[in-house]
């Protein structure tokens, strides 16, 4: 069983870990969490964002929520601000593309094109 | 939506919205009522009263971006599609509180669903803010969870630290299932 004092362990072993992300130098991953964005799945996406990142040991990462983003019928969508880059948006996500996303683009710097809404929208454009 | 603690989390971020510093989530099971009741409770800013009489009609939001606002609606309508009722209540400056009582026996309620996720969601997304997570079943000692409370015992580690995220995770998990709510 979990209890109370597993925390004042974690408290002690994180402390340095925790000066260390003070001073984050700031990738954002941000799901976007309207209703609609929850009704299409965003939830899991979102904990497997968080799982993930814990994975791979990204130190520098925060995932957070966001309202509707605009664009429901691409939902759950989720952006990415890495630094000194553009944002980059994900549309249509599912727990299965997150473990792409955190490799190539949080940890390689190099964004999934064919997960970005310009991409899938530019393939319903052609009817695909 | 396919739980009820999708609700949960659709919902909370209207009290994030409206700037309240605490959000109080209280479940009850009761299985002699046969009621499975949700209140949010939060000190936001609250609405007026000419804005809560249609609060549950889906064109009032406050939200720019579109017209329609589906995240109470749906949830009043969950409720009484399995013979409950819902009813919210605001003062402007003071918060808001809704209610929504479902029938636990009904093939229309949906189930609970994944609360810990919703909670952890919330947490990470609001490390700061102060949430607050009563889950009661019959007569048991109700489950309680509370960011304040875990924050004094954490000191400078943030909330959202990935160990301290998966510790919320499972401590929640594991104190909710050990009521047997079967919800």
């Amino acid at each position: 069983m979990k209890s109370i004092k597993d925390l004042e362990a974690i408290r002690q072993r994180t402390l340095d870990e925790v000066n260390l992300r003070n001073d984050r130098h700031g990738i954002r991953v941000v799901v976007g969490m309207g209703t609609c964005g929850i009704s299409a799945g965003a939830r899991p996406v979102m904990m497997e964002f968080v799982e993930e990142i814990k994975r791979r040991g990204v130190k520098d990462a925060m995932v957070t929520q966001t309202g509707c983003i605009g664009v429901c019928r691409l939902e759950p969508m989720v952006e990415v601000y890495m630094p000194g880059q553009e944002k980059v948006t994900y549309v249509l996500m599912n727990p299965e593309k997150v473990a792409r996303v955190v490799g190539e683009h949080l940890i390689n710097g190099r964004p999934v094109t064919e997960y970005t809404i310009g991409y899938v929208e530019a393939q319903e454009a052609q009817g695909k | 939506m396919r739980e009820l603690s999708l609700h949960v989390l659709d919902l909370a971020q209207n009290s994030l919205t409206a700037n309240a510093s605490r959000l109080d989530i209280l479940i009850a099971v009761d299985h002699k009522a046969d009621t499975l009741s949700i209140t949010l409770r939060d000190d936001g800013k609250g609405m007026a009263p000419e804005f809560l009489k249609n609060v549950t009609s889906p064109f009032t939001t406050t939200r720019t971006t579109r017209k329609v606002g589906l995240g109470i609606p749906m949830f009043k309508v969950n409720a009484e599609l399995t013979g409950g009722s819902f009813d919210i209540e605001s003062k402007v400056g003071v918060g808001t509180r809704m209610t929504a009582v479902f029938i636990l026996s009904s093939i229309d309620r949906p189930p609970l669903g994944d609360m810990p996720a919703t909670m952890v969601s919330l947490i990470v997304s609001n490390p700061k803010f102060h949430f607050h997570l009563e889950y009661t079943v019959d007569d048991q000692e109700p489950f309680a969870f509370d960011t304040e409370e875990i924050q004094a015992v954490l000191g400078p580690v943030p909330l959202d630290a990935p160990e301290v995220v998966s510790w919320i995770e499972g401590y929640i998990r594991e104190g909710m299932d050990a009521l047997h709510g079967g919800a």
